[in-house]
Protein backbone atom coordinates (compact mmCIF):
# COMPACT_ATOMS: atom_id res chain seq x y z
CA UNK A 1 0.00 0.00 0.00
CA UNK A 2 1.79 2.91 -1.23
CA UNK A 3 1.61 6.46 0.78
CA UNK A 4 -0.92 8.14 -1.80
CA UNK A 5 -2.94 5.26 -1.73
CA UNK A 6 -2.86 5.31 2.30
CA UNK A 7 -4.18 8.33 2.01
CA UNK A 8 -6.66 7.93 -0.18
CA UNK A 9 -7.85 5.27 1.99
CA UNK A 10 -7.85 7.61 4.94
CA UNK A 11 -9.69 10.25 3.14
CA UNK A 12 -12.86 8.06 2.36
CA UNK A 13 -12.74 6.54 6.37
CA UNK A 14 -12.91 10.30 7.05
CA UNK A 15 -14.67 12.10 4.76
CA UNK A 16 -15.03 16.11 4.41
CA UNK A 17 -17.70 16.25 1.92
CA UNK A 18 -19.51 19.46 0.82
CA UNK A 19 -22.99 18.52 2.56
CA UNK A 20 -21.80 18.44 5.65
CA UNK A 21 -19.28 21.38 5.10
CA UNK A 22 -22.76 23.16 3.82
CA UNK A 23 -24.67 22.48 6.83
CA UNK A 24 -21.34 23.38 9.49
CA UNK A 25 -20.51 26.28 7.73
CA UNK A 26 -24.64 27.44 7.87
CA UNK A 27 -23.51 26.99 11.96
CA UNK A 28 -20.86 29.07 12.15
CA UNK A 29 -22.44 32.09 10.15
CA UNK A 30 -25.01 31.78 12.94
CA UNK A 31 -22.57 31.15 16.00
CA UNK A 32 -20.31 34.06 14.83
CA UNK A 33 -23.56 36.58 14.38
CA UNK A 34 -24.43 35.56 17.55
CA UNK A 35 -21.20 35.76 19.17
CA UNK A 36 -20.53 39.36 17.58
CA UNK A 37 -17.60 38.39 15.51
CA UNK A 38 -19.36 38.29 12.20
CA UNK A 39 -18.00 41.67 11.00
CA UNK A 40 -19.23 41.75 7.36
CA UNK A 41 -21.96 39.15 6.07
CA UNK A 42 -22.24 38.54 2.50
CA UNK A 43 -25.02 36.80 0.15
CA UNK A 44 -25.82 36.89 -3.82
CA UNK A 45 -28.62 37.25 -5.26
CA UNK A 46 -29.58 36.93 -8.81
CA UNK A 47 -30.74 40.21 -10.65
CA UNK A 48 -32.01 41.39 -14.03
CA UNK A 49 -28.64 43.37 -14.10
CA UNK A 50 -26.75 40.08 -13.28
CA UNK A 51 -25.74 38.37 -9.98
CA UNK A 52 -25.43 41.00 -7.15
CA UNK A 53 -22.85 40.90 -4.15
CA UNK A 54 -24.69 41.98 -1.31
CA UNK A 55 -22.67 42.90 1.73
CA UNK A 56 -23.83 44.45 5.12
CA UNK A 57 -21.84 45.21 8.35
CA UNK A 58 -24.07 45.22 11.73
CA UNK A 59 -24.53 48.77 10.93
CA UNK A 60 -26.13 48.08 7.21
CA UNK A 61 -26.09 47.22 4.09
CA UNK A 62 -22.32 48.61 3.21
CA UNK A 63 -21.68 47.25 -0.44
CA UNK A 64 -23.58 45.86 -3.84
CA UNK A 65 -21.19 45.27 -6.53
CA UNK A 66 -21.84 43.72 -9.92
CA UNK A 67 -20.66 40.43 -11.12
CA UNK A 68 -18.21 42.63 -13.73
CA UNK A 69 -16.76 44.25 -10.54
CA UNK A 70 -15.59 40.44 -9.53
CA UNK A 71 -16.91 39.67 -6.55
CA UNK A 72 -13.73 38.06 -4.97
CA UNK A 73 -11.64 41.18 -5.51
CA UNK A 74 -14.71 43.16 -4.05
CA UNK A 75 -14.53 40.78 -1.06
CA UNK A 76 -10.96 41.08 -0.62
CA UNK A 77 -11.20 44.69 -1.07
CA UNK A 78 -13.99 44.45 2.38
CA UNK A 79 -11.34 42.27 4.08
CA UNK A 80 -8.82 45.26 3.90
CA UNK A 81 -10.92 47.96 4.36
CA UNK A 82 -13.54 47.20 7.31
CA UNK A 83 -12.13 43.87 8.61
CA UNK A 84 -11.18 39.62 7.29
CA UNK A 85 -13.83 38.44 9.73
CA UNK A 86 -16.22 37.68 6.51
CA UNK A 87 -19.11 34.82 5.59
CA UNK A 88 -21.67 34.04 3.80
CA UNK A 89 -24.20 34.51 6.14
CA UNK A 90 -27.82 35.12 3.99
CA UNK A 91 -29.68 35.97 6.64
CA UNK A 92 -28.62 39.73 7.67
CA UNK A 93 -28.96 40.15 4.16
CA UNK A 94 -32.65 39.23 3.64
CA UNK A 95 -34.42 42.48 4.18
CA UNK A 96 -31.77 44.24 1.34
CA UNK A 97 -32.71 40.73 -1.08
CA UNK A 98 -36.15 41.26 -0.49
CA UNK A 99 -36.22 44.86 -1.37
CA UNK A 100 -34.01 44.09 -4.51
CA UNK A 101 -36.37 41.59 -5.52
CA UNK A 102 -39.31 44.28 -5.22
CA UNK A 103 -37.76 46.69 -6.66
CA UNK A 104 -36.33 44.41 -9.71
CA UNK A 105 -40.12 43.71 -10.20
CA UNK A 106 -41.35 47.25 -10.11
CA UNK A 107 -42.90 47.23 -7.07
CA UNK A 108 -40.57 48.87 -4.94
CA UNK A 109 -39.77 52.91 -5.82
CA UNK A 110 -37.10 53.44 -2.82
CA UNK A 111 -35.25 51.37 -0.74
CA UNK A 112 -36.13 51.39 3.40
CA UNK A 113 -32.68 50.12 4.85
CA UNK A 114 -29.85 50.73 7.04
CA UNK A 115 -26.76 51.83 5.19
CA UNK A 116 -23.24 51.67 6.46
CA UNK A 117 -21.43 54.28 4.52
CA UNK A 118 -17.97 53.75 5.39
CA UNK A 119 -16.56 52.88 1.99
CA UNK A 120 -17.36 56.65 0.91
CA UNK A 121 -16.10 59.84 2.50
CA UNK A 122 -16.30 63.73 1.44
CA UNK A 123 -17.67 65.23 -1.18
CA UNK A 124 -17.92 61.66 -2.72
CA UNK A 125 -19.76 60.85 0.55
CA UNK A 126 -21.87 64.49 0.27
CA UNK A 127 -22.87 63.46 -3.53
CA UNK A 128 -24.27 59.89 -2.85
CA UNK A 129 -26.25 60.68 -0.02
CA UNK A 130 -27.97 63.10 -2.23
CA UNK A 131 -28.93 60.95 -4.64
CA UNK A 132 -31.83 59.64 -3.25
CA UNK A 133 -33.63 62.75 -4.14
CA UNK A 134 -33.80 62.20 -7.48
CA UNK A 135 -36.98 60.15 -7.67
CA UNK A 136 -37.67 57.33 -9.26
CA UNK A 137 -38.20 57.10 -13.04
CA UNK A 138 -36.52 61.10 -12.61
CA UNK A 139 -32.69 61.71 -13.92
CA UNK A 140 -30.42 64.56 -12.83
CA UNK A 141 -27.47 65.99 -14.55
CA UNK A 142 -23.86 65.55 -12.77
CA UNK A 143 -23.71 69.40 -12.53
CA UNK A 144 -26.88 68.98 -10.48
CA UNK A 145 -25.84 66.35 -8.52
CA UNK A 146 -22.99 68.75 -8.05
CA UNK A 147 -24.89 71.34 -6.68
CA UNK A 148 -27.50 69.45 -4.59
CA UNK A 149 -23.97 68.43 -2.45
CA UNK A 150 -23.50 72.43 -2.40
CA UNK A 151 -20.17 73.10 -5.21
CA UNK A 152 -22.56 73.21 -8.74
CA UNK A 153 -18.76 73.38 -10.18
CA UNK A 154 -17.42 69.98 -9.31
CA UNK A 155 -18.97 68.27 -12.06
CA UNK A 156 -16.25 65.64 -12.21
CA UNK A 157 -15.70 65.00 -8.58
CA UNK A 158 -19.73 64.20 -8.93
CA UNK A 159 -19.34 62.07 -11.43
CA UNK A 160 -16.14 60.30 -9.96
CA UNK A 161 -18.23 59.71 -6.92
CA UNK A 162 -21.61 58.38 -9.09
CA UNK A 163 -18.79 55.92 -11.10
CA UNK A 164 -17.51 54.43 -7.63
CA UNK A 165 -20.72 54.22 -6.11
CA UNK A 166 -20.40 51.53 -3.24
CA UNK A 167 -23.95 51.07 -3.29
CA UNK A 168 -25.40 50.91 -6.64
CA UNK A 169 -28.67 50.64 -7.52
CA UNK A 170 -30.37 51.10 -3.70
CA UNK A 171 -28.08 54.53 -4.03
CA UNK A 172 -29.46 55.63 -6.98
CA UNK A 173 -26.29 56.86 -9.07
CA UNK A 174 -27.68 55.26 -12.31
CA UNK A 175 -30.28 58.36 -12.03
CA UNK A 176 -27.40 60.69 -12.75
CA UNK A 177 -27.01 61.28 -16.97
CA UNK A 178 -25.05 64.00 -18.52
CA UNK A 179 -26.74 66.32 -19.90
CA UNK A 180 -27.00 65.95 -23.70
CA UNK A 181 -28.34 62.29 -22.72
CA UNK A 182 -25.32 60.41 -22.73
CA UNK A 183 -25.38 57.95 -19.65
CA UNK A 184 -22.12 58.23 -18.53
CA UNK A 185 -19.89 55.42 -16.74
CA UNK A 186 -21.24 52.76 -14.48
CA UNK A 187 -19.91 50.24 -12.09
CA UNK A 188 -21.98 47.65 -13.81
CA UNK A 189 -21.75 49.03 -17.53
CA UNK A 190 -23.55 51.18 -19.32
CA UNK A 191 -25.91 48.42 -20.57
CA UNK A 192 -26.61 47.66 -16.82
CA UNK A 193 -27.53 51.70 -16.39
CA UNK A 194 -29.74 51.55 -19.40
CA UNK A 195 -31.83 48.27 -17.89
CA UNK A 196 -32.17 50.10 -15.21
CA UNK A 197 -33.15 53.57 -16.50
CA UNK A 198 -35.94 51.36 -18.17
CA UNK A 199 -37.16 49.24 -15.81
CA UNK A 200 -37.97 52.66 -13.42
CA UNK A 201 -39.73 54.59 -17.32
CA UNK A 202 -41.68 51.42 -17.59
CA UNK A 203 -42.88 51.03 -13.64
CA UNK B 1 -2.62 38.68 -3.22
CA UNK B 2 -1.97 41.49 -1.02
CA UNK B 3 -3.23 41.27 2.62
CA UNK B 4 -5.15 39.11 4.79
CA UNK B 5 -7.96 37.56 2.76
CA UNK B 6 -11.76 36.82 3.82
CA UNK B 7 -12.21 34.30 6.27
CA UNK B 8 -14.71 32.99 4.31
CA UNK B 9 -12.32 31.96 1.65
CA UNK B 10 -10.26 30.09 4.46
CA UNK B 11 -12.71 27.85 5.65
CA UNK B 12 -13.51 27.32 2.12
CA UNK B 13 -9.90 26.60 1.48
CA UNK B 14 -9.11 24.19 4.79
CA UNK B 15 -13.03 23.10 6.12
CA UNK B 16 -12.72 19.61 4.44
CA UNK B 17 -9.51 18.99 5.79
CA UNK B 18 -10.08 20.49 9.49
CA UNK B 19 -13.38 18.31 9.41
CA UNK B 20 -11.29 14.74 8.14
CA UNK B 21 -8.41 15.60 11.02
CA UNK B 22 -11.84 16.30 13.63
CA UNK B 23 -12.99 13.35 12.84
CA UNK B 24 -9.98 10.96 12.85
CA UNK B 25 -9.22 12.29 16.10
CA UNK B 26 -12.52 12.20 17.73
CA UNK B 27 -14.85 10.20 16.02
CA UNK B 28 -17.99 11.39 13.94
CA UNK B 29 -20.06 12.40 17.18
CA UNK B 30 -18.46 14.97 18.94
CA UNK B 31 -16.35 15.86 15.07
CA UNK B 32 -18.99 18.43 14.38
CA UNK B 33 -19.02 20.43 17.47
CA UNK B 34 -15.15 20.22 17.63
CA UNK B 35 -14.93 21.59 13.89
CA UNK B 36 -17.19 24.74 14.49
CA UNK B 37 -15.27 25.54 18.03
CA UNK B 38 -12.24 25.43 16.20
CA UNK B 39 -13.25 27.68 13.31
CA UNK B 40 -15.28 29.91 16.07
CA UNK B 41 -12.02 30.53 17.70
CA UNK B 42 -10.18 30.89 15.25
CA UNK B 43 -12.81 33.62 13.18
CA UNK B 44 -12.22 35.36 16.69
CA UNK B 45 -8.26 35.10 16.27
CA UNK B 46 -8.31 36.04 12.60
CA UNK B 47 -7.52 39.55 12.87
CA UNK B 48 -4.29 38.98 15.14
CA UNK B 49 -2.88 36.65 12.78
CA UNK B 50 0.39 37.10 11.19
CA UNK B 51 0.12 37.62 7.25
CA UNK B 52 2.27 34.46 5.58
CA UNK B 53 1.68 32.15 8.83
CA UNK B 54 0.86 28.73 7.82
CA UNK B 55 -2.83 28.77 8.52
CA UNK B 56 -3.52 24.91 7.99
CA UNK B 57 -0.98 24.71 10.85
CA UNK B 58 -2.93 27.08 12.99
CA UNK B 59 -6.09 25.68 12.30
CA UNK B 60 -4.96 22.63 13.41
CA UNK B 61 -3.00 23.70 16.49
CA UNK B 62 -6.74 25.12 17.73
CA UNK B 63 -8.51 21.65 16.49
CA UNK B 64 -5.82 19.75 18.68
CA UNK B 65 -7.09 22.10 21.36
CA UNK B 66 -10.61 21.81 21.23
CA UNK B 67 -10.19 18.23 20.42
CA UNK B 68 -8.25 17.93 24.02
CA UNK B 69 -11.27 19.71 25.35
CA UNK B 70 -13.68 17.58 24.01
CA UNK B 71 -12.16 14.21 25.13
CA UNK B 72 -11.84 15.34 28.38
CA UNK B 73 -15.45 16.97 28.46
CA UNK B 74 -16.57 13.19 27.66
CA UNK B 75 -14.20 10.70 29.60
CA UNK B 76 -15.39 9.66 33.01
CA UNK B 77 -12.58 10.32 34.50
CA UNK B 78 -10.70 13.91 32.94
CA UNK B 79 -7.49 12.50 32.19
CA UNK B 80 -5.74 15.10 30.51
CA UNK B 81 -5.09 13.94 26.66
CA UNK B 82 -1.43 14.93 26.57
CA UNK B 83 -0.36 13.08 29.62
CA UNK B 84 -1.64 9.91 28.01
CA UNK B 85 1.39 7.63 28.06
CA UNK B 86 2.24 6.95 24.12
CA UNK B 87 1.83 3.34 24.41
CA UNK B 88 -1.12 3.33 26.40
CA UNK B 89 -4.51 2.08 24.65
CA UNK B 90 -7.08 4.49 23.73
CA UNK B 91 -10.07 4.88 25.84
CA UNK B 92 -12.81 2.05 24.95
CA UNK B 93 -15.43 4.35 25.25
CA UNK B 94 -13.71 5.90 21.92
CA UNK B 95 -16.95 6.76 19.74
CA UNK B 96 -15.55 5.39 16.28
CA UNK B 97 -14.83 2.00 17.57
CA UNK B 98 -17.26 0.19 17.78
CA UNK B 99 -19.59 1.29 15.24
CA UNK B 100 -17.20 0.92 12.29
CA UNK B 101 -15.54 -2.36 13.61
CA UNK B 102 -13.20 -3.51 11.39
CA UNK B 103 -13.06 -0.94 8.92
CA UNK B 104 -9.97 1.59 8.50
CA UNK B 105 -12.13 4.25 10.89
CA UNK B 106 -12.46 1.58 13.46
CA UNK B 107 -8.89 0.94 13.33
CA UNK B 108 -7.55 4.48 13.66
CA UNK B 109 -9.80 4.83 16.39
CA UNK B 110 -8.22 1.95 18.16
CA UNK B 111 -4.51 3.48 17.96
CA UNK B 112 -3.28 5.47 21.02
CA UNK B 113 -3.95 8.92 20.47
CA UNK B 114 -0.14 10.36 20.10
CA UNK B 115 -0.16 7.88 17.19
CA UNK B 116 -3.55 8.74 15.99
CA UNK B 117 -2.71 12.69 16.00
CA UNK B 118 0.48 11.62 14.01
CA UNK B 119 -1.34 9.94 11.51
CA UNK B 120 -4.50 12.51 11.30
CA UNK B 121 -2.32 15.81 11.02
CA UNK B 122 0.19 13.71 8.51
CA UNK B 123 -1.58 12.28 6.30
CA UNK B 124 -5.54 14.42 6.73
CA UNK B 125 -3.96 17.76 7.24
CA UNK B 126 -0.62 17.24 5.18
CA UNK B 127 1.59 18.80 7.90
CA UNK B 128 5.28 17.93 7.80
CA UNK B 129 6.49 16.44 10.99
CA UNK B 130 7.94 19.79 12.84
CA UNK B 131 4.83 21.22 12.74
CA UNK B 132 3.26 18.36 14.48
CA UNK B 133 5.51 18.74 17.13
CA UNK B 134 5.29 22.20 17.73
CA UNK B 135 1.47 21.51 18.39
CA UNK B 136 1.54 18.13 19.99
CA UNK B 137 5.00 18.05 21.71
CA UNK B 138 8.00 16.24 21.36
CA UNK B 139 10.74 16.37 18.73
CA UNK B 140 9.87 15.66 15.02
CA UNK B 141 11.56 12.39 15.44
CA UNK B 142 8.95 11.27 18.32
CA UNK B 143 5.96 12.59 15.72
CA UNK B 144 7.50 10.86 12.49
CA UNK B 145 7.91 7.42 14.86
CA UNK B 146 4.56 7.62 16.32
CA UNK B 147 3.06 8.02 12.42
CA UNK B 148 5.31 4.98 11.63
CA UNK B 149 4.18 3.34 14.53
CA UNK B 150 0.05 4.14 13.76
CA UNK B 151 0.54 3.39 10.18
CA UNK B 152 2.33 0.03 10.70
CA UNK B 153 -1.06 -0.90 13.08
CA UNK B 154 -3.03 0.25 10.44
CA UNK B 155 -1.49 -2.14 7.70
CA UNK B 156 -1.77 -5.10 9.93
CA UNK B 157 -5.61 -5.11 10.91
CA UNK B 158 -7.32 -2.83 8.38
CA UNK B 159 -4.89 -4.38 5.30
CA UNK B 160 -5.98 -7.86 6.84
CA UNK B 161 -9.57 -6.69 7.24
CA UNK B 162 -9.07 -5.38 2.87
CA UNK B 163 -7.74 -7.57 1.81
CA UNK B 164 -10.51 -10.16 3.28
CA UNK B 165 -13.32 -8.13 1.82
CA UNK B 166 -11.56 -8.28 -1.67
CA UNK B 167 -11.87 -12.09 -1.59
CA UNK B 168 -15.12 -14.13 -3.09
Amino acid sequence: MSADEFTRDLERAFPGDPGDLRRLRARLAEAAQRDGILDVAYRTVDSPVGPLLLAATEAGLVRVAYASEDHTAVLQALAERISPRILAAPARLDAPARELDEYFAGLRRSFDLPLDWRLSAGFRRAVLSHLPEIGYGQTASYAAVAGLAGNPKAIRAAATACATNPLPVVVPCHRVIYSDGRVGRYLGGPEAKRTLLTLEAAA
Amino acid sequence: MTGKQPFDAVVAQHGAAVLRVCRAVLGPADADDAWSETFLSAMRAYPDLPEGANVEAWLVTIAHRKAIDVTRATARRPVPMAETPDDAPAPAADSAGDALDGDLAGAVARLPAKQKQAVAYHYLAGLPYAEIAAIVGGSPDTVRRAAADGIATLRRTYQETKHERRGP
